[in-house]
């Protein structure tokens, strides 16, 4: 534990007080439960808002550069530029294996989406994402859209790894937490006899039990970490390959949520961007290896609560904005393309003349989720997403 | 071995008096307070030594300037003149946590801090969170919320938080040059979270008034807090079907009339039901609801009354102690016995991160959202770790008796005597049941 504790006290030091989330901020939560033609449903939620203006750079809209004078990205032609992906945009040279996978035709972006309602409070957003709310102003959903798609689907249970569960999830039945513990671990005797003392205790108790049982699994899906990125076995990229083995296990886990901080980059984005782009890249990497023959028939949908500003603020960053980009990762997506309708960048085009403007509900997307890969229609879409009934997805994104 | 709790000199209510509503046993005191009700009142008459004032050491303004310094000469690590100041702010807070003979008064610190959140999740704020402590919360846990109100909503903690420092009306003459506009954040969190709450039936509409109220709300390097003027929204604004004038008095106004309504005071009182009481009785918080109605908003005199509650003291260990409680909990029981943590380190590990709650709403007071199972597993983890520092020749069934007195149960104190190793022994102390409650 001590060793562990100088490690972050250094990286807060050096990145500032925003660093000791990018890093400690992931947790993972599965559900168990029957999908269609056996496939694997993942969402990761990037917390913090981030730009899709920098992670898909529309190089070729001549207001980008304008606009981000010190923050824009050299052309792909040059080597440490975008990778191209299609002579528009270009993807973040920091997301290579991404790059890779776009390549392959693994990986989807759609741009210019949002949300359909407009907070720019990371807490709102984020709830109302995680919620799948259609409006800040009336009453929120009281259980996360995930939830919601286990309770359509069939009685499933739920295995949050990490401290608390996030609001994907909230309200999903039998919730548990599993997680990594930095500290040294008691020998088995210790906890045996503290088991015993909690046994009539009707909450800590029945918690011990499932903490137990949770550290046994855990210990049973983990094998040897070689990837640097993982050897912090709370960091995104262990907990992502975690979620792929569990997915991958027989009668295992199916969906999976993970979520990833450090996107909320007010200053020196350029430094900070890479660093959760990295982690991302790492962990979608690590998630596909534990997958196995199950990437096939995986898809990913990386999502965030909005986009960041177009302008570069005067702290080499960007501020809270509405349009950004959104992935679907996986084999069973038809990817190798960017999606959506790109408004443009030009002063008149921007959404309060400042953000991209939103042209794709974020929804959408996720409905053609539920609706192509979890078999699920309305009315089940629209209790899922309430407020979205003559929405039915966008077609075409996946393979057949 | 006899059934039922261990024999002890010191009465229930005296324990329970320091477990329930203080920070838990101090090796470093002992002795249970032999007239319990007078301990916890006079904690509320007491002010509070460390109240502070922006001026101070390590203040407000201190830490402004320190910011400007690091921005302008660009400097961060050890060349920061904000982190030290930062440092010593925290590890102030901490040691007072610790080692305070005042642990009644503190507990309605975190409770008050709690309620008017300002996190480190911003890293603008977080700076001036324990100035925010020190000058807002401090200062009037005892005495009016209303002007711990308008102390919070005034402080740079605050305004970063929340986002209002920048918020500009669109018909102000910043407004209107910059085509920048309103952030709607401080006014609805106000609404939603500090006074009235939802069920108030407030609009959309009033929350966008109040925001325009709050435009010019500004944080100042000279000041910490300046209106300035010519970011403020010109004209009067309605907000709930009261109209307020146009100015810094428009927001003061508001702000006390927020403070005074009858949905905060039932808020307040029920936050410290919420938290004092084993279940909460509509009739305590009706009770704690009249008497801020009659004081206009006095939290001393709340807290008073919330001591006179019988379910706040029976029964008893019926609440579990958040991560915060019990890490201070537990490093206090071991007091000068070589047992000591990096109490924020340790937070992080156990789910509660200092001053870093996910969400303006804060940390919750509920029981449930504590025990997730791997929660639950971290402090036995790491109490057995923490209990592996011990260096002094305590014996631990002495260290038990004292922490607990008559709520150690004979259970605990037979595993305490059967342990192999010093380590064990008051590791099973700090996991057991009526450790990890209060």
């Amino acid at each position: 534990m001590t060793h562990n504790h100088q490690t972050l006290s250094r990286r807060t030091t050096i990145l500032g007080l925003t660093a000791a989330w990018a890093l400690g901020g992931s947790s993972l939560a599965v559900a168990q439960t029957a999908l269609p033609a056996d496939r694997r449903f993942v969402v990761i939620l990037l917390r913090g808002g981030m730009d899709g203006l920098a992670v898909v750079a529309p190089y070729g809209d001549p207001a980008l550069r304008l606009l981000r004078p010190k923050l824009a990205l050299p052309d792909p032609s040059a080597a440490d530029g975008l990778q191209d992906l299609g002579g528009f945009f270009g993807l973040h040279p920091a997301l290579s294996h991404l790059g890779d996978l776009y390549r392959q035709g693994d990986m989807l972006v759609a741009h210019a989406v949002a949300s359909p309602y407009r907070s720019r409070s990371h807490f709102e957003a984020q709830d109302l994402l995680e919620l799948g709310a259609a409006d800040a102003s009336i009453a929120r959903p009281a259980s996360g859209w995930l939830a919601r798609t286990l309770a359509e689907i069939s009685q499933t249970r739920a295995i949050a790894m990490g401290m608390a569960p996030s609001l994907l999830l909230l309200g999903g039945r039998n919730v548990t937490t599993h997680g990594f513990s930095p500290l040294a671990v008691p020998h088995e005797d210790f906890y045996a006899r503290v088991s015993a003392l909690h046994q009539h205790d009707p909450l800590t108790g029945p918690a011990l039990t499932a903490a137990f049982r949770g550290r046994r699994s855990e210990q049973e899906a983990s094998a040897r970490r070689t990837e640097p990125a993982e050897r912090d076995r709370g960091s995104f990229p262990a907990l992502a390959r975690l979620a792929g083995e569990l997915l991958a296990t027989p009668d295992g886990a199916r969906i999976a949520a993970l979520e990833l901080g450090g996107w909320d980059t007010h200053a020196s984005q350029e430094l900070r961007l890479p660093l959760a782009l990295r982690q991302l890249d790492a962990g979608i990497l690590a998630l596909k290896d534990g997958l196995k023959d199950h990437w096939q028939r995986t898809t990913i949908l990386v999502m965030s609560e909005f986009g960041r500003t177009a302008r570069e603020n005067g702290t080499s960053g960007t501020d809270h904005g509405t349009a950004g980009a959104a992935l679907l990762i996986g084999g069973a997506v038809a990817g190798g393309r960017v999606i959506g309708t790109w408004p443009g960048l030009s002063p008149e085009k921007l959404f309060e003349g400042r953000d991209l403007a939103p042209t794709t509900d974020i929804r959408s997307l996720a409905i053609a989720v539920l609706r192509t890969q979890l078999g699920l229609t309305p009315p089940a879409t629209e209790r899922i997403f309430p407020g979205t009934r003559n929405d039915s997805g966008l077609a075409g994104l996946f393979r057949a | 071995m006899a059934d039922g709790p261990a024999a002890t000199t010191a009465p229930q209510e005296a324990y329970n008096a320091v477990i329930r509503f203080g920070l838990g046993m101090s090796l470093a005191a002992p002795r249970p307070p032999i007239d319990p009700r007078g301990w916890l009142s006079r904690q509320l008459s007491e002010p509070d030594p460390e109240a502070g004032r922006p001026t101070d050491d390590g203040g407000t303004l201190a830490i402004m300037a320190a910011r400007k310094i690091d921005r302008d000469r660009n400097l961060a690590g050890t060349d920061s003149h904000l982190r030290p100041l930062v440092e010593t702010n925290e590890a102030r807070f901490v040691r007072h946590a610790l080692t305070t003979d005042l642990p009644f008064r503190e507990r309605l610190v975190w409770l008050w801090g709690n309620h008017l959140t300002v996190s480190k999740r911003s890293s603008n704020a977080a700076p001036f969170i324990a100035p925010f402590f020190r000058e807002v919360i401090r200062p009037h846990a005892a005495g009016q919320f209303g002007s711990m109100l308008l102390a919070a909503v005034r402080h740079p903690a605050m305004l970063l938080y929340l986002d209002n420092t920048n918020s500009i009306g669109p018909n102000s003459t910043s407004g209107r040059r910059h085509n920048r506009g309103l952030n709607e954040n401080l006014a609805r969190e106000i609404l939603e979270l500090m006074t009235v709450g939802r069920d108030a039936g407030y609009t959309q509409a009033d929350v966008t008034a109040f925001a325009k109220i709050l435009t010019g709300w500004r944080i100042s390097s000279d000041q910490g807090f300046a209106f300035d003027k010519a970011a403020h929204e010109p004209g009067w604004k309605t907000v709930m079907g009261r109209t307020y004038p146009e100015g810094e008095e428009g927001g003061i106004a508001i702000l006390q009339h927020l403070a005074d309504h009858p949905a905060t005071h039932r808020r307040l009182a029920q936050r410290l039901v919420r938290h004092f009481c084993s279940h909460v009785i509509p009739g305590d918080v009706g009770r704690i609801e009249a008497c801020l109605r009659d004081t206009r908003g006095n939290l001393g005199i709340a807290a008073l009354v919330t001591t006179q509650l019988a379910a706040a003291w029976q029964p008893p260990l019926s609440r579990i102690r958040s991560p915060m409680d019990y890490a201070v909990a537990c490093l206090r029981a071991l007091h000068g016995t070589g047992a000591t943590a990096d109490l924020a380190a340790s937070l992080r590990i156990l789910g509660q991160p200092l001053w870093s709650a996910p969400q303006p709403t804060g940390w919750p007071d509920e029981d449930q959202y504590w025990v997730a199972p791997e929660a639950v597993l971290r402090r036995v983890d790491w109490a057995h770790t923490i209990a592996g520092r011990v260096r002094s020749s305590v014996e631990p069934g002495a260290i038990a008796e004292a922490a607990l007195g008559p709520f150690l149960s004979a259970a605990t104190l037979s595993e305490i005597r059967k342990a192999g190793s010093r380590q064990d022994a008051l590791g099973l102390l700090l996991a057991a049941t009526e450790f990890l409650r209060r």
